[in-house]
């Protein structure tokens, strides 16, 4: 398909096949790249990529000051703008930069996975009161506004102090909090940095699923690997998914300090090959406001989603009538795909503090790691994969070899394959909404145009993308997940 | 999806049309001025939003913007809108702008209060990116080029 304003840049030649899933695009491919460029693939994503332009996305941010490494890329590949969609980039906190471009405009945009100990055959009577209950009790879509009437202070506060704050508020339970990162308060937030228009965009969003890609699923086990037993996971078990992220908070953030730090580029010096990745060392005002105000979004984000849960709980309080948990409603864990993080890794050798941008990437830590909690110190941290609405999402954890190969990272989803025109174009969101009924799948949608844009075709096999991450050996599956019932903003 | 026409001294104009993007969506607006060039691509990005031909042109919302230069002009004046159908919840149906200088847009939306019953949202934007972003003339017509973080 040709399509407007792209072009493939034919990237292909220049890359090197390092084994059967790493291919590298080497320093010299591209004027200014300071480190190669790694992709995680097999041969067909890799084309795709190509096509699609990712492959230069990931040639152009080996060019960040202060890179280390490589300029790596997960399996779920695809073109963004600046960084790929599925783009890891580490670079030194001294000497080097932040970019609001690797972390993206849904800051913190991430995935939980909470458990029950129902099962199917216990829960599939029930399924459509849930849903139904669930799709007036979870505000989304455009216009709607979150369900806690929060003063200015109350934001500031949860901004600054994250989901302990929404705790204390009777909102999420304490043991929540040690499955998220961060335990839920990423450091560093300071709500001076934030803007009044970004406030005003997100003040009245905590607990609002959104639109797009954002969605809410019930899901039940269908296969388990050692050690799901460890993580609270068998089969037949019904899970939920919550996909959301800091919403018109974060979006403005990024759109704020894209536009200051592109006003700051000649200040440092800095050349780059496209917009989209304009940056400021990480020890400069812009850097640390942008980290400040970042870190704001990213406690949101986790409020949002704490939120989310609550509603979730009562939702299934009300129809199971019993406590959620008496239910065994436990958060498996919560991860951010879109973040910049201050890390410690061993390159070379040696030990290095980095800010590591993984956008639309997830961190996949072994257990070994101190940022992982002591109960997964034996299995790894989890890792939640959404499929697209109509095929498997997985639970998988993280690796030592992970660690060595991608600063603790792999894929975030399947990854789109098909624009939002191409998929409107293809599929009817009626049509869709039936076909998912046939296959077993029950669908609420606040809009069913937005549905279609979200159809499956549109997206990579994501067996593939979590085969490619098994196999490149930067996590391990440990459970897969087919859903029952969607719900999309 | 092609925008509607406007005629305006020397026959109709296509106003803009929806450009493909793997995870994204972009608008390329056109125009005989830089004015209407703005004007059409705030509409094109309104069309992602929600079906403009189901809004009412009940009222008139004045909308500015300023920035360092005319690209970054065009990103703000969109940012500007977004922010009113956010956070205001304004629907709009079409734009009209004024005045394009170096540093400063004039212009204004018509239409009416969100309703999402009424209005066929079809769902959010985030942010208009820098990403491919582009405003230029050629033989007298400009184009406004602008991909959309959804």
């Amino acid at each position: 398909m040709r399509r407007k304003g792209v072009r493939s840049v034919g990237f292909l030649d220049k890359v090197r096949q390092v084994d059967e899933y790493m291919w590298e695009i080497p320093a010299e491919a591209q004027e200014g790249m300071r480190v190669p460029g790694i992709v995680f693939a097999d041969r067909e994503i890799l084309e795709k990529a190509d096509g699609d332009n990712a492959l230069q996305q990931v040639a152009n941010v080996a060019c960040l000051p202060g890179i280390v490494k490589a300029s790596l890329a997960m399996p779920d590949i695809h073109w963004g703008y600046g960084f790929p969609i599925g783009g890891v980039a580490a670079t030194l906190v001294e000497g080097g930069v932040v970019s609001p471009g690797g972390v993206g405009y849904d800051i913190s945009c991430g995935v939980r996975l909470v458990l029950t100990s129902l099962t199917w055959e216990e829960a599939k009577e029930k399924l459509p009161e849930l849903l139904d209950l669930l799709n007036t009790s979870v505000p989304k879509g455009l216009g709607t506004k979150g369900r806690l009437h929060l003063e200015r202070g109350e934001v500031e506060r949860l901004m600054s102090k994250g989901a302990p704050e929404l705790v204390a508020r009777g909102i999420g339970w304490e043991e929540d909090l040690e499955a998220m990162e961060e335990q839920g308060c990423y450091p560093g937030a300071d709500p001076s940095k934030v803007s009044e228009r970004a406030f005003a965009r997100g003040k009245d969003q905590v607990g609002t699923l959104g639109s797009g890609n954002h969605f809410l699923e019930i899901q039940v086990v269908e296969e388990t690997r050692p050690p799901a037993d460890k993580l609270g996971l068998f089969e037949g078990q019904l899970v939920v998914m919550v996909h959301s992220g800091s919403r018109g908070l974060g979006h403005q953030i990024c759109t704020d300090y894209i536009e200051v730090m592109g006003a700051s580029l000649k200040k440092y010096g800095y050349s780059l090959p496209d917009r989209q990745l304009v940056c400021a060392p990480v020890e400069s005002r812009e850097g640390r406001d942008y980290l400040a105000a970042m870190a704001c979004a990213a406690n949101f984000a986790m409020c949002n989603r704490e939120a989310i849960t609550h509603w979730i709980r009562e939702c299934f309080e009300k129809v199971f009538r019993a406590g959620a948990r008496n239910l065994g409603m436990h958060v498996l864990y919560d991860i951010s795909h879109n973040l910049a993080k201050m890390e410690e890794h061993v390159v070379d050798g040696k030990r290095l503090t980095l800010m590591v941008h993984r956008k639309g990437a997830t961190r996949a830590f072994p257990g070994s790691r101190p940022e992982v909690p002591a109960k997964y110190a034996d299995t790894g941290q989890p890792v939640i994969i959404p499929g697209d609405m109509g095929s498997h999402s997985y639970v998988l954890v993280g690796t030592r070899e992970a660690l060595e190969k991608s600063f603790g990272s792999t894929c975030h989803g399947a990854g789109r394959t098909m624009s939002r025109k191409a998929a409107k174009k293809q599929v009817r969101g009626e049509e869709l909404k039936r076909r998912l009924e046939r296959m077993g799948i029950m669908v609420r949608a606040a809009q069913l145009s937005g549905l279609a844009e979200e159809a499956p075709e549109a997206y990579k096999d994501v067996r593939a993308v979590v085969e490619i991450c098994e196999g490149a050996g930067i996590s391990r599956r440990v459970a897969r997940m087919r859903p029952v019932a969607v719900m999309k903003g | 999806m092609v925008g509607g026409k406007r005629g305006r001294g020397g026959g109709e104009l296509k106003r803009f049309e929806v450009i493909e993007h793997t995870a994204d969506v972009g608008i390329r607006a056109y125009g005989r001025s830089r004015e209407e060039a703005f004007a059409s691509c705030a509409l094109g990005m309104m069309s992602l939003i929600l079906d403009v031909g189901s809004v009412e042109p009940r009222e008139r919302k004045d909308i500015r913007a300023r920035a360092s230069g005319p690209e970054e002009l065009l990103v703000r004046w969109l940012s500007e809108i977004l922010f009113l159908v956010e956070v205001e919840g304004w629907a709009f149906g079409d734009f009209e702008v004024r005045e394009v200088t170096g540093d400063r847009v004039e212009g204004w939306g018509l239409g009416e209060p969100l309703d999402p019953a009424r209005h066929k949202v079809s769902g959010e934007i985030k942010a208009p990116t820098y990403h491919m972003l582009q405003l230029s003339e050629e033989n007298g017509t400009w184009v406004a080029q602008v991909i959309f973080d959804v």
